[in-house]
């Protein structure tokens, strides 16, 4: 192992990337934070945790976690790239040479191969509700038929077209789309794909807030204004900031939406030159995503459903999640409006959803990329081709094996605990490891924006500390999130009740095995035990591309050594 | 919509949209930087 004091010569790597514009840079970087989240995850979040309250706890976290976190991952990203790296394995290493960073720095790897396995999958769906709209197969259906045509398409045996496994030809045209753009590189596609998708996305949801706000009873068979929605969602219950619950439920809402703890922003950010800002094109990236979810994310979803379905049927709908929401009941709602403005309005919603999905998940091919370069010399076509192949390998089974729980295990351990860990590891790096001296000046070298200095404690102390509290909370987090009924527990004796959504809990399947404590069906049984084999198999895969690309990294470094690449 | 959840509604979408112009506006109106930058657009010659 080199010591601390070694520095890194520059890598004569394959990689000739570079960004076209600023405002192209801007906008990937926008492009990469946006995701379906924005308009499925943000709404549904703030109606379970406080309606209009949620807000001073979502943007208190943002101006405390989510700003730090993009100042810190895009300085991280322009100092790697100052030393030739664009994947955060050599980032990390190039910030402190103890060697156990740049395996730490494999989650800047492995979290967005293995989130784009599933992903490209829900992105999938978009492209292929897009087709259905403008096909108009929901015209005339039902709302129980609508929510059984996505049944039928995510159980993969059955076909909603006539055309045979329509999920998987989905799925790959999606995949082969992805694969085609990163292939062009990051001024020729990924940046591209920015331009076109971003102003669309704005476009479509502009036009979709405006039809959810101008709702009115009676009319295209509504029968509440979308004024009832906008209320339901907006209504401050101000009782609810003293719950953990909602705190917890703000901090991560900020954290997913903002794509932090991914490794992307270090990867677009390591193409940006020494003496270029950072610090304002974070803001205007990051703000540009608040905008998107705020705004518009807070007009669409729900005051378009409560306007059909009333308050009590979505409070229902949301128990799960927005996407249900989504993909079950829109489509429907959208027929409302007529055969035309009908499948405009689903072309529109499931298109934006469809740019949200592939700006996000053209960035999590970059990294894969650029390491493939910057060590192994491939070429961005080469590169870009083994991250579509893996992607496939790695999506098939979120596909086939969808309703065994495949897919929502993949978005667990990948999209959720990998992001908090790295997140966590990377910011004591460049705080505490790294040091904040060094830290404020690369976030402050060439800023077109003066960074208020009490940031500098923030980064220091705030940040990790609200990033403890999002681990703890997501490591032993209570049965209903009720804290208080957790240590009432500790204290009488009864142990601490986890919730069934915890690491611990969900590494124990403590979820299904009640589940079939609570049986005494033995087909359900059966079903559910199979469901445990499913999901081991899929923890055990995405552990073996966590190790393999922890393998890769120790080669590269290997290989580094013997071509003298550390001085 | 009662006035509470019309104030953090208006409020809200204000200080949103007011940070993300505000913001975008300095990117677009900033001075450019001197070559090389980062980016290739700007480039009196193609990049290899």
């Amino acid at each position: 192992m080199s010591s601390s004091t070694t520095t890194t010569t520059t890598s004569p790597s394959t990689n000739t990337e570079s960004w076209g514009s600023r405002v192209g840079l801007i906008l990937a970087m926008a492009g990469n934070a946006v995701g379906l989240g924005n308009f499925l995850r943000f709404p549904v979040q703030a109606v379970q945790n406080g309606g209009g309250a949620f807000i001073i706890p979502y943007l208190i976290c943002f101006l405390l976690m989510g700003v730090p976190l993009l100042w810190i991952e895009w300085s991280m990203g322009r100092f790697g790239g100052k030393h030739g790296h664009h994947s955060t394995p050599f980032i990390l290493d190039t910030m402190d040479r103890r060697s156990f960073w740049k395996y730490i720095g494999v989650f800047g790897i492995f979290t967005n191969i293995a989130v784009a396995s599933y992903y490209c999958y829900l992105e999938s769906w978009t492209m292929s509700y897009v087709f259905h709209s403008v096909a108009g197969t929901f015209a005339g259906m039902d709302q129980g038929q609508v929510a059984s045509f996505f049944e039928k398409y995510v159980d993969v045996g059955v076909s909603t077209t006539g055309i045979p496994y329509e999920a998987v030809i989905f799925f790959l045209l999606c995949l082969i789309l992805n694969t085609w753009i990163l292939s062009k590189g990051l001024s020729g596609g990924v940046e591209k794909a920015a331009k076109i998708g971003m102003p669309l996305l704005i476009l479509f949801g502009v036009f979709l807030a405006y039809k959810g706000i101008t709702l009115q009873a009676g009319k295209e068979g509504a029968l509440f204004g979308g004024s009832v929605g906008l209320n339901f969602l907006w209504t401050p219950q101000f009782d609810s900031l003293a719950n953990p619950k909602v705190w917890l439920a703000a901090a991560g809402q900020i954290f997913f939406t903002l794509s932090v703890g991914m490794g992307t922003i270090q990867c677009y950010a390591s193409y940006v030159s020494k003496k270029d800002d950072i610090a304002l094109n974070a803001m205007s990236a990051g703000w540009m995503n608040e905008f998107v979810e705020v705004v518009l994310g807070s007009a669409i979803l729900i005051p378009i459903s409560v306007g059909y379905l009333g308050i009590d049927r979505v409070i229902e709908l949301t128990a799960s999640g927005g996407l249900g929401l989504g993909f079950r009941t829109m489509p429907f709602l959208f027929s409302q409006w007529g055969t035309f403005i009908g499948a405009f309005a689903g072309v529109a919603f499931f298109g934006l959803l469809f740019f949200a999905g592939i700006t996000s998940s053209l960035a999590m091919g970059t990294p894969w990329m650029g390491f493939m370069q910057d060590e192994f010399k491939w070429t961005r076509e080469k590169a870009a081709l083994s991250f579509g192949i893996i992607v496939l390998i790695l999506g098939l089974p979120t596909v086939l094996f969808f309703n065994e729980g495949v897919f929502d295990e993949y978005d667990y351990w990948a999209g959720t605990v990998s992001l908090v860990v790295f997140a966590l590891a990377e910011t004591i790096l460049f705080a505490w490891v790294f040091g904040m001296t060094k830290g404020w000046k690369e976030i402050n070298d060439g800023a077109d924006l003066k960074v208020p200095s009490f940031y500098k404690f923030v980064i220091k102390w705030i940040t990790p500390f609200l990033l403890i509290f999002v681990f703890v909370g997501s490591l032993i987090g209570p049965a209903g999130g009720d804290w208080g009924a957790a240590f009432a527990g500790l204290g009488n004796g009864e142990g601490w009740n986890l919730d069934n959504g915890s690491i611990i809990a969900q590494l124990m399947n403590k979820g299904i095995k009640q589940q079939i404590a609570a049986t005494t069906d033995s087909a359900l049984v059966e079903s559910l035990e199979s469901r445990i084999t499913y999901i081991n198999g899929a923890r055990l895969l995405l552990l073996a591309v966590f190790l393999t690309a922890a393998y890769l990294v120790f080669v590269a470094y290997k290989k580094r050594i013997r071509e003298g690449r550390f001085s | 919509m009662n006035s509470s959840a019309l104030v953090m509604m208006v409020a809200t979408q204000l200080i949103v949209t007011g940070f993300t112009g505000y913001f975008f506006y300095r990117v677009l109106t900033g001075k450019p930087s001197t070559e090389p930058d980062s980016f290739s657009e700007n480039d009196d010659e193609p990049r290899t």
